[in-house]
């Protein structure tokens, strides 16, 4: 069990493409932090560079309290769970499990006695004679957290290693691994694209763009006040409402004329006006005219599709609520309504 | 119309399946007619020569090759195996089976463990020029060892080793070919088992050993399988550079026994027939056994 500590980690490619801009990121012992973002956004080279498998360009990388920069990966006392699992075809489950700590020099009986625990822990006590083209790919899956856990390391490492599953697995094996890092007290980073996973599993999680950090944070965080459009857009399905607008005598007006909320800011100009799909009111009454042009059906709940004053906009509304495409007239929540800077994106 | 044209289809297919099972047995027949002719053709000097080992020396001699049984075969093989033979009497088949099968054997192993240690080092460290290294060695499939033969004399020749085994199987054991192979299939091992390795605290050997020698297997079955049969083969070389008779090869051996006695006596066909049969042995043996092994080993492999 340890701490993670990055301080202006830098990647540059021999190619000289930067693929990660120097972060700086503290993780705490036993947190479970996960690395989310959209594809080559350098989540996997930044995760890659803690295991030591690519070089750390600049900046200070400590496991623990040791800097490990120049340390060989075998000796950084940590285990990583890679997409396609990368377990040896042709070794038994049992051997799979035990070649890191065999390599490491244990004994046959604490071998024995570390699989047979770890197996345990995942049910895979009685496949531990098969070959893993044997499996299953969820039990592929499960002998790869299997492989991690007989190591006993100080950090766990996942790169996007529920991605080979369908939905289903997924769902079931996201609650499985966050229950098995929990009870392993195990510090652990995760990589992964899929908003959902990073919401649920996370205990914090960092969004990265483009090889830059755009915002740390737990989960309510990231989703309630995104830092950015960016992490507005990019987390929660579906994505916060993002409306073209602008500062006027003291108010915020989107851009068809309409007041949205008095201005907190001294400030005139244009503005970006963000809001959750479930953070708008259906009301006969309400300020707002909103077009319904499509009524997705969700089963637990509906999304309304349509525009507000010409700006796509979509509401979250409950199974209770029946809706048939037309006109009808919004409220939005004055205490939900996020600003951001048009130019920069940025939360204001 | 589209309706139309469907239904009419599945009365074509209707009608038709009859008549193309008939075809498909017709064309059965010819590919069967073909082949077992083809097998014929080919197998029917070997079964000559088999039958003709039966038969004296005098009798071949005059009668040529012959397709009936003789009462001489067991006397013909034995001493091919057994008689020593040659101008000091020095060989017999037995040590000249012996000599083939280190060379194959030698000659197949030896090119292994240089072309997989050569793809190895290709495919997995970050060489300087690896991909030119690669293709200089590529590049000699285009130089059969006859293209070479005379420096390789020469070279060996000084370092003393003409009449060793040594001799015989090192300087052929370099291959373009089988390091090509290998090369293709490390290519396909996909790069995370290498660093799930590294992070599991293998080091290079420990790798190359615990994990790509066995995920090689099938591909290293396949090769030894051609390269052995390649080796057993070599005429040329051996003949070069084995002068004492106690290293002959069965290949090479086989026309000694003609050429020695030639002048006044009567050659010794029966038994250097009887070698032929012997010298085809192995390898057959071989690629019976082990062709399994040599299919899967070329078209799949678990990864
Ligand atoms: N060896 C390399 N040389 C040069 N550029 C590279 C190299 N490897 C990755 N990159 C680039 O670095 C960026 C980040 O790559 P990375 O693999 O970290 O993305 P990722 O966030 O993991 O994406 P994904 O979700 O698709 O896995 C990408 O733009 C990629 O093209
Ligand atoms: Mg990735």
């Amino acid at each position: 069990m340890a701490q993670v500590s990055l301080s202006n980690i830098r990647k540059v490619y021999p190619n000289g493409f930067e693929a990660v801009q120097p972060s700086d990121i503290q993780i705490n012992d036993g947190e479970f932090v996960v690395l989310v973002g959209p594809s080559g956004c350098g989540k996997s080279t930044l995760l890659r560079m803690i295991a030591g498998l690519e070089d750390i360009s600049d900046g200070e990388l400590r496991i623990g309290d040791r800097v490990v920069n120049d340390v060989d990966p075998a000796d950084r006392d940590i285990a990583m769970v890679f997409q396609n699992y990368a377990l040896y075809p042709h070794m038994t489950v049992e051997k799979n499990m035990g070649y890191g700590i065999k390599n490491r020099g244990a004994s046959k009986e604490e071998i024995a006695r570390k699989v047979a625990e770890a197996a345990g822990m995942l049910n895979l006590t009685e496949y531990l004679t098969r070959r893993p083209s044997q499996l299953s790919g969820g039990q592929r899956q499960r002998v790869a957290m299997g492989r991690a856990i007989v190591r006993d390391p100080a950090l766990f490492l996942f790169d996007e290693p529920l991605s080979n599953l369908d939905a289903k697995l997924r769902n079931q094996m996201r609650i499985e691994i966050k229950a098995l890092q929990r009870r392993l007290g195990t510090t652990a980073v995760y990589v992964t694209h899929d908003q959902v996973e990073a919401m649920t599993m996370a205990d914090r999680i960092i969004v990265l763009n483009g090889g830059r950090i755009e915002q740390i944070g737990t989960p309510s965080q990231i989703y309630h006040n995104p830092a950015s459009t960016f992490v507005a857009s990019f987390m929660g399905a579906p994505p916060m409402n993002l409306l073209e607008g602008r500062f006027d005598n003291g108010t915020v007006m989107i851009n068809g004329g309409t007041a949205l909320m008095p201005s907190p800011l001294q400030r005139s100009g244009p503005i970006t006006v963000g809001i959750r799909p479930e953070d708008v009111l259906l009301e006969p009454t309400g300020p707002l005219p909103f077009q319904v042009d499509i009524v997705e059906e969700l089963g637990a709940h509906r999304l309304l599709h349509g525009r507000l004053e010409d700006q796509n906009f979509t509401v979250h509304v409950d199974k209770e609520t029946h809706v048939s495409p037309g006109a009808l007239r919004i409220a939005l929540k004055q205490d939900a309504l996020r600003l951001f800077d048009v130019k920069t994106g940025q939360s204001l | 119309m589209a309706e139309l044209s469907t239904t009419s289809d599945t009365l074509t297919t209707a009608k038709a399946q009859p008549v193309r099972r008939k075809r498909i047995k017709i064309s059965n027949i010819v590919d069967h007619a073909v082949l077992i002719a083809g097998a014929v053709l080919m197998l029917l000097p070997v079964v000559m020569v088999f039958l003709t080992t039966g038969f004296e020396d005098t009798d071949i001699l005059r009668n040529g090759l012959r397709i009936d049984v003789g009462p001489h075969m067991g006397e013909n093989f034995s001493n091919a195996m057994f008689e020593r033979s040659g101008f000091t009497e020095a060989i017999t088949g037995m040590r000249m089976l012996t000599n083939s099968l280190i060379l194959g054997v030698g000659f197949a192993l030896g090119k292994i463990a240089i072309s997989l240690l050569a793809a190895y080092a290709i495919v997995y460290f970050r060489l300087r020029f690896a991909t030119l290294a690669f293709w200089i060695i590529f590049t000699t499939l285009l130089l059969p060892l006859e293209v070479r033969i005379l420096p390789s004399y020469e070279a060996i020749q000084r370092l003393g080793m003409t009449n060793t085994y040594g001799g015989l199987i090192i300087p052929l054991i370099a291959s373009a070919t089988a390091t090509f192979f290998f090369r293709q299939f490390l290519m396909s091992v996909p790069e995370e088992l290498a660093e799930a390795a590294r992070i599991d605290g293998a080091g290079p050997v420990k790798f190359f050993i615990d994990i790509l020698v066995p995920l090689s297997r099938t591909m290293i079955a396949a090769i030894f399988i051609i390269m052995f049969v390649f080796g057993w083969n070599q005429y040329l070389w051996p003949t070069m550079i084995t002068t004492e008779e106690s290293m002959f090869t069965l290949v090479r051996g086989i026309k000694q026994i003609v050429a020695v006695l030639e002048g006044g006596t009567i050659p010794e066909y029966g038994k250097s027939l009887a070698l032929a049969i012997i010298a085809m042995i192995p390898p057959v043996l071989i690629v019976v056994f082990f062709q399994n092994w040599f299919v899967k080993g070329l078209t799949e492999s678990d990864k």
